[in-house]
């Protein structure tokens, strides 16, 4: 988990798409929201949670690695960048590579899109819009130790188990305290909380 | 904790920038080192962040205008205000949009009759033809046949404007306006018991409390902001109660969802507060010394034992016992609602249980203890406050208390015999416009075409004026009823206060020039006014000016606004009325010395007997049909339904039904009520009680839940009973869609100096690049 970065809490999530409509306003992507929301038990709940990049730390980034254009780069602090305009040449190589389903490709410019944590603003130390303006902090961004102390005894993962293989994240998910053992939206098995391994 | 670093340096990486680079004057700069308190700055781009706060609803959050170097608002940042703390919701983020939509009316619209179209016309024909009309009706029917609509998205100034206009210049008794159809059941259920007409307690108090009660109040969709309140007083192990016939965001995730059916809040509380006596959780020492009017409401509960009160509500009764325990048990509890229990026709009674429920328990008046209402329009506390409402005068005034009268009468310099009686509620004069009574109006900042219930009455009334005139910055369905449509400013384009839910007055702030041919509310009613021959009483300059008028018309009531100054309250972010002097802080927390508004300092405790809603089920209306709000747009939805994001985030009305009825998801089904019958598509949850169906009502006709819902209003506070009226649901072909009204796209351009910004990453320095290559 990178220092400062975004923390998903889904049992805060009120559907209200303030993050979609504020990653729209953020100067790098100018009217193209790199943000969705999924509503996850549609028909029986009104719960939903936003899916945002989740910025891959190990192994770095699957959608970098499988770029054959070099176009996606990560910055020394870990933030996966949006594709460089002057290398993306809009193979999608990317979108099939990422295992939460981020990246979109603009097909009529042929380019790649996705959440680069508002570099414009993290770079600043400002965090990025859709945390910035999220009315119930389901989407959090700071420290670990600046979300726990905002929220006592709160629990986060940032590891995640796709069949034979682990990805660590830079973004990390917030997880029910008294269920560190259920899967975290998505069915993936929560094999880390809070820098624990808790598989034993 | 996550341990080995990372190996980055084989990878491709990209050199961050250091944020000591950021250049003085820009917005990330600024931002960095935490802007200067509400200052105006312009950048090295000539970006400009004027300070001031949304325009929708009653959280009133903080927000930075961004505007170029033309003097355009092209968007908005998120603002550190206390209020909302950089939060804001996708009404907030999108409302910039509207400041310069092209749909924006940019010149008087008239047209002598209804049959002829609008044609664009000057300032003083407009006016003109508006003066003659007013003149022609009120010397052919007397000076009570004109009326005047007002709105609670005005600024306070506005309002106050609103209510001297009609009764120094059209010299009329019929004024009210849309806050009507808002919050004034639990205005006047606070009145009754406290003798001040406001919530108790601030937001910030939410976060103290050990037991949170939200009843009628979808926070999550209709103040969004709010939530943030209310997941901290979760952190801090706060239990909370939700009381909704529908499983809403915040009802899912508490500890108690009460889904009763609707139109029965009042029996359900009153058997709470059984519970509460029969349990022994009651506060005797604070009822003993702080409140009248105890045995009566004591002897009323005993009649409700939560076994009756289970059968009217459709819950089982150990919830009941459950809520009450929960409740009365809690250190300091609050509760909070808003228009799911005061939308009726019981509305006053429903908050007035409430309330005795809190004083019960003794949880009135303390930090985390207390109760409030949550105002739906972003001025609905203010805009009632000084005089636009048919029975008030500024400061809060009775029009029917004598000495009321004499205070205001001076202030204004008109004789006590020139000031008119009382006039009817707004739902009322629309009835008076169907029978002829009033035959001209003026609407100001309101769209009682989507807005009011029973459609079909309301476009009777309309159609039966000779003369109407509406103010707005969009061609709303109301406005194109009129004969004279006055293009005036929005929010973005004058300045003036508000008052949110806590009763905290803020100020607006001026962000642009208003387009050409476009005028303030304020200087519209002036100059009708002066050409109504009452200029002398309206020679105002602005909002200030009329600000200072309404500080003094206020001193020493109990809406007191006189200590509170536009330069206070920017410095401050914001003053909570009453504030009687300059040196006053403002009172964020009633009744801290257990002390009420009433002349006794107690709290008046009223006695109250739950009758069934007014539209009766039968076999062929068996369901409860219940309106309200989604969070993308805003009440009538004239505003927010041209605003392409919003449009994108919800386009058209829909049924929410219980799967039990055997519908498909998104299949056409028809609601028949009393009233009239239309199609929505369905969607099919088991979030909703299976004997309830849901509508919003931000859309017009065809698909207009307003054509729907029973005109029936609470004999106190005049509010209509849109929460429940019966139904049936049938299935049906096909649905006929909304005619949109223009959309703007998504977003607005940006400022010339970053359109030329071709690249989508950051500025960056030119190592930035060159590091790039992998290894
Ligand atoms: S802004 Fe926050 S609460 Fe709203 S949808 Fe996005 S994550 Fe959920
Ligand atoms: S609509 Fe209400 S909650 Fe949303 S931004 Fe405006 S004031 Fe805040």
């Amino acid at each position: 988990m990178m220092g400062r970065t975004i923390f998903i809490d889904p049992g805060r999530c009120i559907g209200c798409q303030a993050c979609v409509s504020a990653c729209r306003e953020c100067d790098s992507h100018r009217g193209t929201s790199m943000i969705h929301l999924d509503y996850t038990d549609e028909g029986h709940s009104v719960a939903s949670l936003p899916t945002v990049c989740m910025h891959c730390e190990d192994p770095v980034a699957p959608c970098a690695e499988v770029c054959p254009a070099d176009a996606i780069l990560v910055t020394a602090d870990g933030v996966v960048q949006q594709a460089d305009t002057t290398r993306c040449i809009g193979c999608a190589n990317c979108v099939n590579a990422c295992p939460f389903g981020v990246p979109k490709i603009d097909l009529g410019a042929k380019l790649q899109l996705k959440c680069n944590l508002c570099y414009d603003r993290t770079a600043y130390g400002l965090a990025p819009m859709c945390a910035t303006v999220c009315p119930t902090g389901a989407l959090f961004y700071g420290t670990v130790e600046e979300l726990q102390a905002e929220r006592p005894g709160v629990q986060v993962a940032d590891t995640f188990v796709f069949g034979e293989t682990e990805v660590r994240t830079g973004v990390a998910m917030v997880v029910p305290a008294e269920k560190v053992r259920w899967p975290v939206p998505g069915g993936l098995p929560v094999v880390e909380i809070n820098g624990k391994d808790v598989r034993r | 904790m996550t341990a080995e670093p990372r190996a980055a340096a084989d990878r491709r990486t990209f050199i961050p920038l250091d944020p000591s680079l950021a250049p003085p004057g820009t917005r990330a700069f600024r931002d960095a080192g935490g802007i200067p308190a509400d200052r105006w700055h312009a950048d090295q781009n000539g970006e400009t962040l004027v300070p001031t706060h949304c325009c929708f609803c009653g959280v009133q959050c903080g927000m930075y205008l961004r505007v170029d170097r033309g003097g355009k608002v092209f968007g908005v940042e998120p603002r550190n205000h206390d209020i909302n703390r950089m939060r804001l919701c996708p009404k907030g983020i999108n409302a910039y949009q509207q400041v310069n939509h092209p749909d924006r009316l940019t010149a008087p619209l008239m047209r002598r009759s209804r049959d002829e179209e609008f044609r664009e016309v000057s300032w003083d024909e407009a006016l003109d033809f508006t003066v003659a009309e007013v003149k022609r009706i009120q010397q052919a029917y007397g000076n009570d046949a004109f009326g005047l609509l007002g709105g609670a998205s005005l600024f306070s100034e506005k309002t106050y404007l609103v209510g001297k206009f009609a009764r120094v210049a059209l010299k009329s008794r019929h004024v009210d306006y849309n806050g009507r159809l808002c919050m004034v059941s639990a205005a006047g259920a606070n009145k009754l018991a406290f003798g001040i007409d406001r919530a108790g307690n601030p937001f910030s108090d939410i976060l103290l409390t050990d037991c949170l009660l939200i009843a009628g109040s979808n926070v999550g969709e209709c103040f969004p902001v709010m939530t943030q309140y209310v997941w901290g007083a979760r952190d801090r192990g706060a239990s909370l109660i939700v009381v909704d016939p529908r499983e809403t965001a915040i009802a899912r995730t508490a500890d108690i969802h009460v889904a009763l059916k609707p139109g029965t809040d009042s029996a359900f509380f009153t058997s709470v507060l059984n519970v509460v006596i029969a349990e022994g959780l009651t506060d005797e020492n604070f009822l003993a010394a702080h409140a009248t009017g105890w045995e009566e409401v004591k002897a009323k509960a005993a009649e409700y034992p939560p076994s009756r009160a289970a059968r009217i509500c459709g819950i089982p009764a150990e919830q009941i016992v459950q809520v009450a325990r929960t409740f009365a048990r809690a250190p300091k509890a609050m509760a909070w609602h808003a228009r799911g229990i005061e939308h009726h026709s019981q509305g006053v009674e429903n908050c007035l249980s409430v309330i005795s429920l809190c004083a019960a328990t003794g949880h009135i008046g303390k930090p985390g203890a207390g109760y409030g209402t949550i105002t739906g329009q972003g001025n609905g506390q203010g805009g009632r406050e000084h005089g636009q409402k048919s029975d008030l005068l500024p400061g809060g005034r009775s029009i029917t208390n004598p000495e009321h009268r004499r205070q205001i009468c001076e202030i204004w310099g008109i004789e006590e015999s020139e000031l008119p009686p009382a006039g009817t509620s707004m739902m009322e004069m629309v009835w008076q416009m169907q029978r002829r009574e009033i035959r001209g109006l003026i609407g100001i900042c309101n769209n009682p075409f989507v807005s009011l219930p029973n459609y079909r009455v309301v476009k009777e009334g309309y159609d039966a004026t000779e003369f109407h005139a509406q103010f707005d910055f969009f061609l709303s369905e109301t406005a194109a009823n009129a004969h004279v449509v006055f293009p005036v400013t929005t929010w973005a384009e004058d300045e003036g206060v508000m008052a949110n839910a806590e009763a905290r007055v803020v100020k607006h702030n001026k962000a642009q020039d208003p387009p050409p041919g476009v005028r303030t509310d304020t200087w519209v009613m002036c100059e009708l006014a002066r050409r109504l021959g009452a200029g002398d009483k309206f020679d105002f300059s602005g909002s200030r000016a009329v600000f200072d008028e309404l500080r003094t018309a206020s001193a020493g009531t109990v809406n007191d606004y006189y200590g509170i100054t536009y330069e206070r309250l920017e410095e401050t972010g914001g003053i909570a009325w009453p504030c009687p002097s300059t040196d006053h802080p403002g009172t964020p927390r009633l009744f801290e010395d257990g002390s009420t508004y009433h002349p006794d300092g107690k709290i008046h405790l009223q006695v109250v007997e739950w009758h069934p809603p007014m539209d009766p089920y039968d076999d062929e209306h068996p369901m409860s049909l219940t309106t309200g709000r989604t969070v993308a747009h805003f009440l009538s939805g004239n505003q927010t339904r041209r605003l392409g994001a919003l449009v994108e985030q919800t386009p058209r009305p829909w049924a929410e039904i219980h799967p039990s009825h055997g519908f498909r998801n998104g299949e056409p089904v028809r609601i028949v009520t009393r009233r009239g019958s239309e199609v929505f598509p369905a969607l099919v949850t088991e979030a909703i009680r299976p004997d309830t169906v849901f509508v919003p009502y931000h859309w017009p006709v065809p698909t207009a839940a307003n054509a729907l819902t029973i005109d029936a209003l609470d004999p106190r506070s005049k509010i209509p009973e849109y929460k429940v009226c019966a139904c049936r649901i049938e299935h049906a072909d096909r649905i006929d869609e909304v005619p949109a009204p223009p959309v703007a796209p998504g977003h607005v351009a940006y400022p010339e100096t970053q359109v030329s910004r071709t690249d989508p990453l950051p500025p960056t320095s030119p190592q930035g690049r060159g590091t790039s290559e992998r290894s």
